[in-house]
């Protein structure tokens, strides 16, 4: 990826993220938040993460924004925040705290990267992850069936309405 | 090629966007969307760290956090139709029942 496309599509993200933010409504940030995860699926590609990419519309433009849309539509009505702020003076130090927040970031990032670049090549696409998901990760695979099983059961018995 | 320190700079960015939505905003749904685009930057300082050190860990690591959103996601959601069902009203700073 050039200089020219990673600054497009950086600001593509970072736009949507802003959108997400700043938008009133829940079902425009949730759009906003579709945008923002097909930015990251490419980001994905660039890197060579192939799998990822594919995963990452999957499971979060698939799944999770649909889930997001459905529970907006159906399930609660989207209102927008009307109501006073009680604690407005409070939320207004959110943005130093950002800023501090994220010169913290890029220090850390910063000095994470004055190491040495590392051995080499890239890993080749979906066979590296593969061989690391069923040798190394094994043990944590599985029991991510497990916890996906156990968030589906919760997720029923927490949405069940009471019976009488 | 771009550098991955722009990658990881970008997702520095996405991340404070998300922590300054999480305590700007009321409504718990998007309080969890900011927490979606804090871990989806997340990913992408791993997928980027990952490319640099010539490593495919970076993104096993990233596939067990889509799992683990995914899951919260549902639990999540869940809890909040719950709570919407008991007060009609989705405001966080209604919900101090927990509060010490």
């Amino acid at each position: 990826m050039g200089p020219v496309t990673f600054m497009m599509f950086a600001v593509i993200a970072v736009g949507s993220a802003l959108g997400v933010v700043l938008r009133r409504n829940p079902v425009h940030a949730a759009l906003f938040l579709a945008v923002n995860l097909g930015t990251i699926a490419v980001f994905y590609l660039a890197l060579g993460a192939e799998f990822l990419a594919i995963a990452q519309v999957a499971v979060y433009a698939g799944a999770i924004i649909v889930l997001f849309l459905f529970a907006i539509f159906v399930l609660i009505p989207a209102k927008e925040e009307t109501a006073p702020d009680p604690l407005r003076p409070y939320r207004v130090l959110a943005l130093p705290v950002g800023a501090v927040l994220l010169a913290l970031l890029v220090a850390v990032v910063a000095i994470g990267l004055r190491g040495p670049a590392g051995a080499g090549t890239a890993p080749d696409g979906v066979q590296s992850i593969a061989r690391l998901l069923f040798t190394d990760y094994l043990f944590p695979f599985e029991v991510t069936s497990v916890l996906l099983l156990a968030a589906m059961v919760g997720a029923l018995l927490l949405s069940r309405r009471r019976e009488g | 090629m771009v550098p991955e320190a722009w990658y990881l700079g970008l997702s520095a960015v996405l991340f404070s966007i998300g922590v300054v939505g999480v305590i700007v905003r009321r409504d718990p749904l998007i309080i969890f969307m900011s927490i979606e685009l804090m871990l989806n930057a997340a990913n992408l300082a791993f997928v980027a760290f990952g490319h640099r050190f010539g490593s495919a860990e970076g993104q096993a690591v990233v596939f067990f956090v889509m799992a683990v959103a995914a899951a919260e996601v549902a639990v999540g959601l869940a809890i909040i139709v719950a709570i919407f069902r008991l007060r009609r009203r989705l405001s966080v700073d209604d919900l101090s029942l927990m509060r010490w």
